[in-house]
């Protein structure tokens, strides 16, 4: 990239008052979620009430980080110019054990090692701007 | 008041370079009016949908001072691809009511040369979820290649059957003069093209394209007085399960389960008895997702099913006659529209070199987000 062609910017979350512990807790490498203390639901991404019995406050516990690729995609076609150098990368939906569930990109390994049923942990990468995006990569045991 | 379907037009699609958005709306609504035998100041409701390029907050507004109508009723819906479906099932509702007696529903975009390729990837792509998808990366095609994946862990989906798809469409397109990707397509070269977001490669994705298309909905006793070609309008059905990729409820199973039911259900028909069918078919995968879950074929036999030529003009179930949004063209709410409009046609026996013959009972589908909102409708031959 030249000056006169600066590096697109990629999407940095915007964090909203829904979300804002979520995010601090990431900037500490803690990946958390909701359950609702009246009727046990757990629920991802937070918000002020429970979507199950509309109970107030759900409480924020911390997950283990481990969990299973439920589907996955290898992304050949960047949707912006951001992501094109990053090309051919996957985007996978993971299903974490506690029972919520994410989109993330998987690290730590070529693309061709995403597979539906891959174990994988969380790890978290700095963002630009500060704090951190929670990410998988492969668990070995 | 029985509402039917007494007008339906579109423009030209594809490239249609100096188009313009409301000139498009302008252009599919005069056509539909004059297919309705209707005057502008006899349309006294008007429902729009959305555009990407010409973006505006009340968009049935901008229209009705460009098209120089003051209608009594006026709103624009936006639910995706679902939005030409649910124009029509609110018109239904509005003419039922006794609030409307002719209800013009118009969608139009020009995406292509307004956005132009790239850009309108980008605008969809803003669709994810601006905490949780986004970041990551996520396109439409991305999206959808989650669920093309999972449906072939589940299902037993393979490329071919997903490629037999885009290869059957092309091959209705082709027969249709209009139609934006008629080159011939062979199944080497639907599996062999680059890939877009694995499984999915490049046919396995729909157009960009410009172009609009409109209805007119009438109560049936003010259709009478003015044409002889209305369509009626048997059953419809809604369902919204979720928005974002993260958030699907299934990856293999989707509302159109139910949206078809409630359609069904109001026709007092099953899809057996369906002659015609029109169905969203952003990607192959929705196509075939949609089929499995509205019971068209058990869970499995779809993939097989199409490979057998179960989708062709003359086999069991004619699909996407005009060649769907894979091959005739795409142009945001109006791409879903594209297959209503093609339903009237095969239901007034005026589809042409690709028309199913005897073709009495059409169903028509639209979904939009990620397999987010879905609108059912069941047209029948008048
Ligand atoms: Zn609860």
């Amino acid at each position: 990239m030249t000056a006169t062609d600066p590096s697109p910017m990629k999407p940095v979350p915007l964090v909203t008052a829904d979300t804002r512990a979520f995010w601090d807790a990431c900037a500490e490498g803690a990946l958390t979620f909701q359950r609702c203390a009246a009727c046990g639901h757990v629920q991802f991404p937070p918000r002020p009430f429970c979507t199950e019995c509309r109970a107030a406050g759900p409480g924020m516990e911390r997950s283990a980080g481990l969990g299973t690729i439920h589907s996955f995609t290898i992304v050949h076609r960047a949707p912006t110019a951001a992501f094109k150098a990053d090309t051919p990368y996957v985007l996978a939906l993971v299903d974490f054990d506690e029972g919520f569930r994410l989109m993330v990109n998987l690290r730590g390994g070529p693309p061709s090692d995403a597979r539906i049923g891959l174990r994988v942990r969380v790890l978290f990468e700095p963002l630009a701007g500060g704090g951190a995006l929670p990410q998988v990569r492969p668990l070995v045991e | 008041m029985t509402p039917v379907i007494s007008g339906a037009a579109d423009t030209a699609v594809g490239r249609l370079d100096g188009s313009g958005c409301m000139a498009l709306h302008a252009e599919a609504a005069s056509a539909a009016l004059a297919d309705a035998g209707l005057r502008a100041d006899e349309v006294d409701g008007v429902l729009c949908a959305y555009s990407l390029a010409e973006p505006h907050l009340m968009l049935s507004s901008v229209f009705n001072e460009y098209f120089g109508i003051a209608p009594s009723y006026s709103a624009a819906v936006q639910a995706g691809g679902a939005t030409a479906c649910a124009l029509v099932m609110q018109a239904a509702a509005l003419v039922r009511a006794g609030i409307c007696r002719n209800v013009l529903a118009v969608c139009a975009d020009n995406r292509l040369t307004g956005l132009g390729r790239n850009g309108a990837v980008a605008a969809l792509a803003e669709v994810g979820h601006p905490q949780f998808e986004r970041p990551y990366g996520m396109s439409i095609p991305a999206a959808y290649a989650l669920v093309a994946r999972r449906c072939m862990h589940e299902r037993g989906v393979t490329a071919e059957h997903l490629a037999a798809i885009s290869v059957t469409q092309r091959g209705h397109a082709r027969r249709h003069p209009k139609a934006q990707a008629r080159d011939p397509l062979t199944m080497e070269q639907a599996l062999s093209a680059r890939m877009i977001a694995d499984p999915l490669r490049l046919f396995d994705c729909c157009l960009v394209s410009d172009g609009g298309a409109a209805l007119v909905i009438s109560a049936a006793d003010a259709a009478a007085d003015h044409t002889d070609r209305a369509v009626s309008i048997l059953g419809y059905g809604q369902m919204n399960t979720h928005e974002h990729a993260f958030a699907m409820p299934s990856l293999t199973d989707f509302g159109c389960r139910q949206s078809a039911a409630q359609a069904f259900a109001m026709a007092g028909l099953t899809p057996a008895d369906i002659d015609v069918a029109e169905i969203y078919d952003s990607f192959t995968i929705t196509l075939l997702a949609e089929l499995e879950s509205i019971g068209f074929f058990p869970k499995g036999e779809a993939g097989p099913a199409i490979l057998d030529g179960a989708l062709e003009l003359d086999g069991i179930l004619p699909c996407n006659t005009h060649g769907g949004l894979l091959s005739y063209g795409h142009s945001g709410a109006a791409g879903g529209m594209f297959h209503i409009v093609e339903a009237v046609r095969q239901l007034r026996g005026e589809a042409e070199a690709r028309q199913v013959a005897g073709a009495e009972t059409a169903f028509v589908h639209g979904d939009g987000g990620i397999l987010s909102a879905h609108c059912s409708l069941i047209l029948g031959r008048a």
